[in-house]
Formats: C-alpha cells, structure tokens, sequence
C-alpha cells in the first residue's frame, strides 16, 4: 500500500503537467480542468518548429552526449588505478574527487565563466560538458570502482600475458567485461549533466543554450508567457530520461550502493 | 580484494585529476583571489586582506541564511531518510512490482531540476493548480506569501523531488541482506521491529551513510526549485546559501564578498563531508 501512495503522490504533478500540455492558453490559466476539454497538439508543434526551442533540445543532448564520453574515458583509468593500487593519498585522492561532486555550482559558475571568455570555450557544447564534468566524473569513478572490484585480478594477469598492452586492455578486455557497469555510469553522467541549469545557462549564450535555459527564460519566475507551451517543453524533457531509466533498471538499485564507499 | 602497493597507480589519475583541475581548482583559485582582493572596473586590484571574511562573518544576513540552510536540510533529512527506509522496506524484493516501483522512485531523479520548480509551481498555485486549489478552498491560510505556507511547500518540493534516491539506496542495500538471515530471524520468532533493528537497520547502514552524504551536501546547495516557486520570499525567509551567493555575485557586482561567503560556504560543504566520508571509510580499516 505505501510504495503505491507514493506512485499516486509522484504522479499527480506530473499528470498536471502532461494534461496542462494539452490545454490551450486560455484554458490552462482560467481554472481547473481535470482533462482538456479541446485537446490541442499546438503546443507541441509549436516547440518541434521553433528554432529556438527546438536547438535548445540538439544543444542539450549535444553536451550531454559529450560529457558522456568524457566522464567514462577519463573516470575509467582511475577506477581501475583506485581498485587496483594502494598508494600514497589514495584515500585522500577518492576524497577530494568526492568534493568535487559536493562544490555548490554557485561558487563556481562566476570564475568559470571568466575562464571560459579567456580560452574561447564560452557558449561551446565542449564548454558546458567539460564543466558538468565536475559531477559526472567523481560519480562515475566511485561506480565504476565498484565495478572493477568485482572481476578478479586474474583477469588483468592474463591480458598481461597474452601480450595486450595498457590502451588494448582497456579497450578489448576491460570495458566489455564492465559493459553493465559502464551503462549505469552513463546513466548517472547523463542524469547529473541533463538536468543541471545554474553552470548550463550561466556558460552559454547563444549557440549551446541548452532546453532548460530557454525553458528558464521564458517561464522564470517573474510569470509565464504561454503555460502550455511551458509544459509541454517540460514533458519532453521528461521522455530522454524516462527511456534512459527503462533501459538500466535492473541495475539502477545496484549502481550507486557498491564499492569503494558501496 | 588486496591491491598491489604500487605508487605508479596515481599515473591513471592523471586524465580525471586534469579535468577536475581544470573546472574546479582553477576556478577556486580564482575566487580564493577575488576574496582577498578589491575590484575595480574588473581590471584594479587592491589587496583587501581579511576584509570580505570580517565583513561576511559580522553579517547577521549571512549567519541568518547560514540558519535557514542549516534548518532546511535537518527537516529534508528528518523527513527524506526515515520515510526513504519506510518505503523501501515496503516494496517487494524481485518480480514486475520491484521494477515499476523502482522506475517510478527514478524518474523525479531525472527531471531538470527547473522543469521541478515550474510542475510545482503550477500544481501548487492557488487559481490553476488542483493541490492549491484544494488547500486553498480548504482553508485561508493558504497563501505562499506566508513564510510558513512557503516553507512546507518548498519542503513537499523537496520530499517529491529527491526521497526515490533514498528509497532507491535503502532498497538496494535491502535486497542484499541474505535470505538466510530472514529465516533464522523467523526461527527465533522475532518481531518486524526487532528484525528491522537488529537485521536490517545494522545492514542499511552504509547506503545510508551514502543517502545522507548526498542530501546533506545537495539540499545546502539548492537553489532552481525555491527560485522558482517563492523567489526566495516572502521577505528573505527562503532564501538559501546559493541563492543568496549568486543574487550577491549577479545583481550587486560585489565579488570580493561573494567570494568570501563563498569559500566559507565551500569550507562547510568539505568539513561536513569529510566527517561523513571518514565514518563511511572507517569499515575499509
């Protein structure tokens, strides 16, 4: 009974946000209507053919795509180094790319972008994925790690010995051996770097703007401009991570409560 | 497993430690020289000394905000876990049940943090959103511009937006108890308490550790989904930490005590998670 509360609990904003996507301006903002009584798509078109919309979607699976492969190239050395190696500071290193994870993007985002107009990495994809990487990469790691730790060193040994070289093991042996583990990673990359606005909105202007930060100037809080429109934006950004979950869910429970801190 | 002592093993930090370097030490130095600096038209810089620090640590609005964020993220504490644990032990441990739950708990995880706030936003307005309207036709006090009012819903935000990862946590370290445990447990004719407190509890204590580390660390730096729903308001009463940092930084153009708040901001964040991560660590000794 408890967990199917909790269904009904998460589900009625969502339902009112589907519903609303449906309605028409003059329907969503002049009371309750539990289902659209003139159904429209309008909404929905409006956004698919708005250049401005629509580029917000490409730019945000642009970067995230990004920020995607380069959280797993650079988190999946050092998961193996931390599962493999005890050296000096370990402890210390595992915490400080923790930390990384805990800095308020608040206190960051005003440097960054300062950095970002120096080097010409402003309003780039390159730009957003590389800083949603001080995220994604510590979470990876620490998932990563966990699952590295499950196959035995045997595994390396033999990759040793049947001459694969560092770049070949990685590549042939280990990465295919973690697939699922490499899959669950993603899935957390993607979710931390998708849903992110502060570092997202503030490191673009133009060419990268991602959907959340169209999303934000055109219904912040100082009022809305078209409430459908509004939600039906925020039900397509809903689908991405809907489909992502269905694909990894029997390994979702496991991703994040195993190994080194698991 | 045993790990070989092998000092080389910092090499394959190297690509992740470059990329960290690059987005989060240089930008920290940055403020780090911000908050000891005056600025001048972006480009004069006076040394300030421990100005900006005096000056924020003698601001009773930065110790009020302090206040605030230190008692939102009790009560999301207080509320999130215990009811995180209730639900996952509620849940069944395998079949289609397990996955739908699983998925549901999952997916407020993964809705931009903005489109939250906007849901919220509109499910709780009074004129066109059905839980404002029932409140609202319920009683009169109804009214975010009570700083009560606005503070449950803020929290009701929370609740919704982050308890599946504590269910998502607890459960996963549920189904890892040994069914063998579960009968001895029978045998003796335990009680359900006393199962939970002697069996399961003992065994939930890392994912929980993990649950509290995470909501602790995210609930002080939220900011979208106040921002959205109560603009930090009525008055400043919800107002928190990153809010109050980037209208500082944004809207008054002080960087050197932006940037002051916010190293001291930062060094609370790593106090708190280091003390959390040593106690996770202590069962790797």
């Amino acid at each position: 009974m408890v967990p199917a509360f909790y269904v009904l609990f998460v589900a009625a904003p969502l339902y009112w946000l589907l519903v609303t996507s449906f309605k028409t301006q003059n329907e969503a903002t002049s009371g309750l209507s539990f289902f659209p009584t003139n159904p429209t798509l309008d909404n929905y078109l409006y956004i698919l053919t708005d250049p401005g919309w629509s580029s917000g979607f490409i730019n945000s699976i642009l970067f995230v795509s990004l920020n995607v492969v380069i959280s797993i190239i650079v988190a999946v050395p050092a998961a193996y180094g931390f599962s493999r190696f005890r050296f000096i500071g370990d402890r210390h290193l595992f915490f400080w790319f923790l930390a990384a994870r805990m800095t308020p993007s608040a206190v960051l985002f005003l440097p960054l972008v300062q950095l970002y107009t120096e080097i010409g990495l402003l309003d780039t994809h390159l730009g957003v994925a590389l800083a949603h990487c001080l995220f994604t990469v510590p979470v990876a790691v620490w998932i990563l790690e966990g699952f590295i730790s499950q196959i035995p060193r045997a595994l390396d040994e033999t990759a040793w010995i049947d001459g694969h070289g560092q770049v070949s093991f990685f590549v042939r042996i280990l990465v295919p051996t973690i697939a699922p583990g490499i899959g669950v990673a993603a899935f957390f990359c993607f979710m931390a770097s998708w849903v992110e606005l502060v570092l997202a909105n503030a490191l673009t202007t133009t060419d990268a703007k991602p959907i959340v930060a169209v999303l934000f100037r055109a219904g912040g809080p100082l009022g809305f401009v078209h409430l459908p429109i509004l939600c039906a934006a925020g039900v397509l950004t809903i689908i991405p991570g809907a489909i992502l979950v269905f694909f990894v869910r029997k390994h979702l429970a496991r991703g994040f409560s195993m190994g080194r801190v698991g | 497993m045993s790990r070989a002592n092998d000092n080389s093993g910092f090499l394959y930090m190297l690509p992740a430690l470059l990329v960290l370097m690059f987005v989060v030490a240089i930008p920290i130095m940055v403020v780090v020289n911000y908050s000891v600096q005056d600025v001048f038209s972006g480009n004069i810089f006076i040394w300030a000394g421990s100005a900006w620090f005096e000056k924020t640590l003698k601001s009773t609005e930065f110790w009020a905000t302090l206040g605030r964020s230190a008692l939102y993220s009790s009560l999301v504490i207080a509320i999130e876990i215990p009811l995180g644990v209730f639900i996952a032990l509620k849940i069944p441990k395998s079949g289609r049940m397990a996955t739908f739950y699983i998925i549901v708990m999952a997916i407020p995880l993964l809705i931009p943090w903005f489109v939250v706030g906007l849901i919220w936003k509109i499910f709780a307005d009074p004129a066109i959103g059905p839980m404002g309207a029932a409140l609202a036709g319920f009683t009169d006090t109804y009214d975010l511009n009570r700083p009560l009012v606005a503070w449950l819903v803020i929290l009701l935000v929370d609740v919704w937006h982050w308890t599946g990862l504590v269910v998502l946590l607890a459960y996963a370290g549920l189904v890892a108890i040994p069914e063998a445990l579960y009968q001895a447990t029978r045998i003796d004719g335990a009680s359900r308490w006393a199962t939970f407190r002697y069996v399961e509890l003992p065994r939930l204590r890392h994912v929980l550790l993990i649950a509290l580390l995470l909501r602790l660390t995210d609930s002080l730096m939220v900011y979208i989904e106040p921002f959205m729903i109560t603009r930090g308001g009525p008055g400043t009463s919800t107002t928190f930490l990153s809010m109050d940092l980037i209208q500082t930084a944004m809207y008054q153009f002080d960087f050197g005590e932006a940037s002051a708040s916010a190293l001291i901001y930062v060094l609370i964040m790593l106090t708190l998670s280091w003390a959390l991560y040593s106690v996770l660590m202590k069962r790797h000794d």
